[in-house]
């Protein structure tokens, strides 16, 4: 995505508070027009209340949110061309499926004959045609989810926002539903706003992702950056899986920084922003550390223990200086695995390695 | 729970206890009703079953009195059930979707203290109020207090039923452009139908069994069918009075299974157990 696409929604520095609670803090995102933009956070980081927010079911206490540029924090829920799958779904249980699709048409002036045209167009896009006269008891799990993303879809809104809606389908559907979503979003053109607590349904579907902890930002960026440049260890922590490995930092230099290792090895290399010179934390991914032949490495330790993973294996090092690092490899017969009590040697490249700020 | 040695029905005792509480409970309710059925002038001697009072209720001398009390009676059910379910729902919807706001534990209280207030001390107060503001005794003020007792009966249900209904659905509606009213209109009020139909019929059936207050502030000349009953007992019982208690039995009867059957429907389709398959 190029940097001067319009913004479709731009949060200014907004803060929620409930009572003496403060559940967004100080929170500033543009999400671009046509963009596929995913919150990932854990449970009450305050996802859903920063899609309150830009529904219009709660107030900002400070800041302001701009749809397209006009700010609309006098605009109530109906009046925002914005579109929301409830956590919930949320679907009317007294309508059948067209009904339920048909509302927002007809709280739009619609006539029927044409709202019951377009309901057509997206039940045939989530699949649903053959469920339309359905009530939604009657349908499973993953067709009231379907139902919900075709309701909201239907008005065409500006942007859709969704909350956690694959949280109830079982792993399978999910996988499934990922690509189906990411393949409607890109068909539809609508700004999504994806929220969710899953890291890999995270990295599968967004052209951008904002980290949230503790009603703030952690960092913004696309799968690739976030996964790979972590700007802190909260970050490296969430997504995937990461060894945090004590060194001493002994320079650091345009986001360059120079490491002293546990072992006593020297390497360089990227440093988070606001990394200082002292004590510092290394982020290393469990797939970029090779286990070397020799048995020596710029990390040493013994093998504790294996974990089984299907198509991986996770392999356990004590190091030297006590602290414990995890290896992750193929699970492949070409592949010596060392025995456990076995002393292993580590290496990785020194591009891999991210010099975190606490 | 309990286990078998201090379960309840191990008392010794208790079994004879609860048919004595249910015989003095119902059999006067089925002496009443068998009696209804007696084809003598007599209350206690049985003759042959017929449908002689029954007869009598509609075409004998007494019918003309009877039937204007049931008019009376009806009507003013329906107009003052109608209303206090309009009113208790209005009450519920403030009370349970308008947030917090200042006094709601008050009014909470308000609404259903009269549930509690001895029945006596609500007709000498009605009266009271009545004659200080100068209103003459009537039909109009009838209605006016039936109305006002029925409110907390109809509220019950429907406070009860608006409960149960998560404000997601209200909100998936705005989102959707609906303006306040219309997703109250077009969600909250067909969800929760089961409650204010149980109201309704609640509310009908308190008004059209209330004696007490009824008594009071009903003036001369204007009759309900409980007063009109109590009138016709003073002067000694005949059995056509018999006859018009069980139908008004069977009515109230009637009207509290309905009641209670479109709850439990309303149950059945409860929208808070319908919204996911996970
Ligand atoms: N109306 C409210 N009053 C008080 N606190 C609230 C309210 N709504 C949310 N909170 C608090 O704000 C925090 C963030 O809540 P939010 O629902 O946004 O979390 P979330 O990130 O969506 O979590 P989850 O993944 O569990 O859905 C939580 O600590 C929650 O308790
Ligand atoms: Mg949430």
């Amino acid at each position: 995505m190029s940097k001067d696409k319009e913004i479709s929604v731009d949060i200014q520095n907004v803060t929620k508070s409930f009572g003496a609670f403060t559940a967004l803090n100080g929170v500033s995102l543009d999400i671009r027009d046509n963009e596929f933009f995913t919150l990932l956070g854990p449970s009450g980081c305050g996802k859903t209340t920063l899609l309150r927010l830009i529904a219009g079911f709660e107030e900002v206490t400070n800041g302001a949110i701009h749809l397209y540029g006009q700010n609309i924090a006098d605009l109530l829920p109906n009046e925002r061309p914005i579109n929301t799958v409830f956590q919930q779904y949320a679907l009317f249980p007294h309508m059948n499926v067209t009904d339920n699709v048909m509302f927002g048409l007809l709280r739009l002036g619609h006539d029927t004959s044409k709202a019951k045209a377009r309901v057509g167009e997206v039940l045939e896009l989530v699949r649903l045609s053959d469920f339309a006269d359905r009530m939604p008891s009657q349908l499973s799990g993953g067709q009231q989810q379907r139902v919900a993303l075709a309701r909201a879809l239907a008005p065409s809104p500006k942007v859709l926002l969704l909350d956690e809606p694959l949280s109830a389908l079982d792993l399978k559907l999910r996988q499934a539903v990922r690509l189906e979503l990411k393949q409607i979003q890109v068909q539809t053109g609508i700004t999504f706003i994806f929220v969710t607590h899953d890291q890999e349904e995270a990295l599968t579907m967004s052209d951008r992702i904002a980290v949230l902890e503790g009603g703030r930002v952690q960092q913004v960026g696309s799968a690739r950056e976030i996964y790979e440049a972590p700007e802190n260890k909260f970050v490296a922590d969430f997504i995937g899986e990461t060894n945090l490995i004590d060194v001493t930092v002994s320079n650091v230099e345009k986001r360059k920084g120079s490491c002293v290792l546990p072992g006593g090895a020297q390497i360089i290399c990227s440093a988070a922003e606001g990394a200082l010179v002292g004590s510092g934390h290394l982020s290393i991914r469990p797939e970029r550390i090779k286990i070397t032949a020799s048995g020596k490495g710029m990390l040493e330790g013994k093998t504790v223990r294996h974990i089984y993973l299907g198509t991986d294996l996770h392999i356990e090092v004590s190091l030297t200086s006590g602290s414990r690092v995890t290896v992750r490899m193929q699970n492949s017969t070409q592949i010596k695995i060392p025995n456990v009590g076995q002393s292993v040697g580590l290496d990785f490249e020194a591009s891999s390695a991210r010099l975190l700020v606490d | 729970m309990a286990t078998k040695n201090v379960d309840l029905r191990h008392f010794t005792g208790f079994k004879s206890l609860t048919l004595l509480c249910l015989f003095l409970l119902y059999a006067p309710l089925i002496i009443v009703m068998v009696y209804s059925f007696n084809d003598s002038n007599s209350i206690t001697r049985w003759n042959t079953v017929s449908l002689r009072w029954y007869y009598d209720l509609f075409y004998g001398v007494d019918a003309p009195k009877f039937k204007t009390a049931a008019i009376n009676s009806v009507s003013i059910a329906v107009m003052a059930a109608i209303s206090a379910t309009v009113i208790a729902t209005m009450a519920a919807t403030a009370m349970l979707r308008a947030g917090s706001f200042r006094g709601k534990s008050v009014s909470f209280a308000l609404i259903n203290l009269p549930l509690m207030v001895p029945e006596i001390v609500t007709a000498v107060a009605t009266l009271i109020f009545f004659s200080a503001i100068g209103f003459t005794t009537g039909y109009l003020t009838i209605l006016i207090a039936h109305i006002v007792f029925c409110i907390p009966f109809a509220y019950l249900p429907i406070a009860a039923r608006m409960q149960g209904i998560e404000d997601v659905y209200e909100q998936a509606a705005q989102d959707l452009y609906a303006t306040r009213f219309q997703a109250f209109r077009l969600i909250l009020l067909p969800l929760m139908a089961p409650g204010i139909i149980s109201g309704f019929l609640l509310a009908f059936i308190i008004s059209l069994d209330d004696f007490i207050i009824t008594n009071f502030v009903k003036g001369a000349g204007v009759e309900t069918l409980p007063t009109v009953i109590f009138g016709a007992v003073k002067q000694g019982i005949k059995p056509n009075i018999m006859a018009i208690s069980t139908l008004l039995l069977a009515v109230s009867v009637g009207f509290v299974a309905l009641s209670y059957f479109v709850g439990r429907m309303g149950e059945k389709a409860n929208p808070t157990t319908t919204k996911q398959g996970d």
